[in-house]
């Protein structure tokens, strides 16, 4: 970007010229090589940061000989981690499809019909970032924990106010990608031809925007499951049989197992996030942060 | 004559200010789900412990005491530490992070290592609470694989009394802290480094400018918000950490672990303390993402890409 191109460009005057590219040839290739070693260290630094967990994690996990044992150990032998795997998935795909049933005629409505409701929506699914995980949960145990709407008493009630928590993290970049979506499509149009065509609203919905929004969606829904399979605030503190609480108990009790088991999850979170970027080749990056810090 | 307006009368005045009226009634309605179920497991439970934490817990009496209670020092303490580690996770995090944006968009890095950089900050920026906290004991705790090569290799003896340092603690939390803080800086970072104009350049390079003065005088001055902004979000992300605290060092007194302990075991003895707790954190993070939304909005009228 900074190439040499530049300079090829701009030839004003002579005495510019002379001056402008007198100073450059002295300085700029050393400028352009020293820049580029400190670049080099720069990136060196954030790779040896990034990796080293990772590695010494990874090596942990192999310590347990015969080599893979801890892998064998977590895998075949402990049924809490296929189980509390299925279970967060599961939530998972619970949270996905509410959200999506939310948000979706919601970003579509506020876009079509009541722009008056943007400012208000755009506020409720900011409050995410601004309310903690921690403090998400602490209130939802206190607001549904007695009369009249008692939820924490039982299993099926705490399943629900786990998944209608993650719904509720999910709102800052659920809505983001839906109203980004629908911006890139012409809504009006397409609900007016579907309109004349006799097409009613769920119609509408489902064979005309929701096709439309479908990289929107499956990018949202691969960062939500990515987030509520590794969420453990909200999962321990409503003693959900998630993954999460699972693995911190296991890190617990366990040497290498858990080492393991990390490594699986990393796996996961990179899968997951290259999937998002190959769905999302050539648009913005999806910025979250309402996940399990 | 009389018939004309009396037909516009019918045809107005009834439907003219009904019609708009009930047309945005019913409009309404169609976003009511989402406000209804936001309002259930959002706002009403948040509203809850707003008002719980203006109540006393013993004679159910209105009272601000609950806030003077916060003047304490075990909570002084907690909410100086986490201010202490997100400040510093903060800017440590956002300086190299814009570094780090800057070498691989800038730098003169070959084009596969941007890619490389952004995949893996999305990956990192996400790989945080239990697993990052096992990934660092891992590393760098007592029997942590880096811990025992540096002794191995070079006879450093980490957990030596003299180098005072443990994972355990405020340090460790800010080390770990920033695996999560820098690839967020990174991903916000490269599409606004992106969006500054070829033109600016070439337009400061014509009129002299060696690239010192381009960066000095346009390049950070129209980067200013968004890094500044990105800060103070990054700055948000590390005090509502409550997963990698809990799991790496619980009893490093942050807000978050003293919450937990609040929501676990009601260790004030007072949830009317408790509460007042929990609004301070959230008014704490509204300040914080208030500023930078308007920062981004600032930003966000040079840096359209």
């Amino acid at each position: 970007m900074t190439g040499p191109g530049n300079f090829g460009m701009r030839t004003p005057g002579a005495l510019e010229a002379v001056e402008g590219s007198a100073r450059p040839t002295l300085t700029q290739p050393r400028g352009i090589s020293g820049s580029r070693v400190v670049s080099w260290l720069i990136f060196a630094a954030g790779i040896f940061y990034f990796f080293l967990p990772l590695v010494a994690t990874l090596l942990f996990s192999l310590r347990l000989q015969p080599l893979g044992k801890a892998y064998d150990n977590v895998l075949n032998h402990d049924p809490r981690f296929v189980s509390s795997l299925i279970y967060s998935g599961l939530v998972g795909l619970g949270t996905i499809a509410i959200s999506i049933l939310l948000i979706v005629p919601t970003a579509y409505w506020v876009r079509l019909r009541v722009p008056r409701a943007r400012p208000y929506v755009e506020f409720i699914t900011l409050l995410p970032f601004v309310i903690p995980p921690v403090i998400l949960v602490f209130s939802l145990l206190r607001a549904f924990s007695g009369p009249p709407f008692q939820l924490s008493g039982s299993h099926e009630g705490l399943n629900v106010l786990v998944v209608c928590a993650y719904v509720i993290l999910s709102y800052p970049y659920m809505y983001r990608a839906v109203d980004a979506g629908l911006r890139a499509i012409d809504v009006r149009t397409l609900t007016e031809a579907a309109q004349s065509m006799g097409a009613g609203w769920t119609r509408i919905l489902w064979s005309v925007i929701l096709p439309n929004l479908r990289v929107a969606l499956i990018s949202g829904a691969f960062l939500t499951l990515a987030i509520v399979i590794g969420e453990y605030t909200i999962a321990s503190f409503l003693v959900r049989p998630a993954f999460g609480p699972y693995l911190a108990l296991l890190g617990r009790d366990k040497a290498f197992e858990p080492a393991a088991v990390t490594i699986i999850s990393f796996g996961v979170t990179w899968l997951a996030m290259g999937l998002i970027a190959f769905l999302g080749r050539g648009s913005r990056q999806g910025v979250q942060l309402t996940g399990g810090r | 004559m009389t018939v004309a307006p009396a037909a516009e009368v019918t045809e107005i005045a009834p439907g003219a200010p009904s019609r708009p009226g009930r047309r945005l009634n019913l409009a309404w309605l169609g976003v009511m789900p989402f406000f209804i179920f936001s309002a259930a497991f959002l706002i009403i439970p948040v509203g809850v412990l707003l008002a719980g934490s203006f109540f006393s817990a013993t004679n159910g009496a209105l009272t601000l005491d609950n806030y003077v209670e916060l003047n304490q020092p075990q909570i002084i303490q907690a909410y100086g530490t986490s201010i202490e580690i997100s400040l510093v996770t903060a800017v440590v995090g956002g300086i190299f992070g814009l570094l780090l944006a800057y070498a691989v968009i800038l730098g003169g890095l070959p084009r596969f290592l941007r890619a490389f950089l952004m995949t893996f900050s999305g990956v990192a920026s996400n790989f945080a609470g239990v697993p990052l906290a096992l990934a660092f004991i891992y590393t760098l705790g007592f029997q942590g694989i880096f811990t025992k090569f540096l002794e191995g290799t070079f006879g450093f003896q980490l957990y030596d009394p003299s180098t005072g340092f443990s994972l355990y603690t405020k340090l460790g939390l800010e080390i770990v802290y920033l695996y999560f803080q820098f690839p967020l800086m990174v991903l916000i970072m490269a599409p606004a480094i992106d969006g500054l104009r070829k033109e600016w350049r070439e337009a400061s390079e014509n009129m002299g400018a060696t690239s010192a003065t381009y960066w000095r005088s346009v390049a950070l001055p129209i980067l200013a918000p968004t890094i500044l902004g990105t800060i103070i979000l990054l700055f948000g992300n590390a005090f509502g950490a409550q997963a990698t605290a809990y799991n790496l060092a619980p009893l490093v007194p942050v807000v978050t672990n003293v919450i937990s302990a609040q929501i676990s075991g009601d260790v004030f003895h007072n949830p009317g303390l408790g509460y007042a707790l929990a609004v301070g954190m959230i008014v704490i993070m509204a300040v914080a993402i208030f500023v930078y939304t308007r920062l981004q909005k600032i930003s966000e009228r040079w840096l359209r890409s």
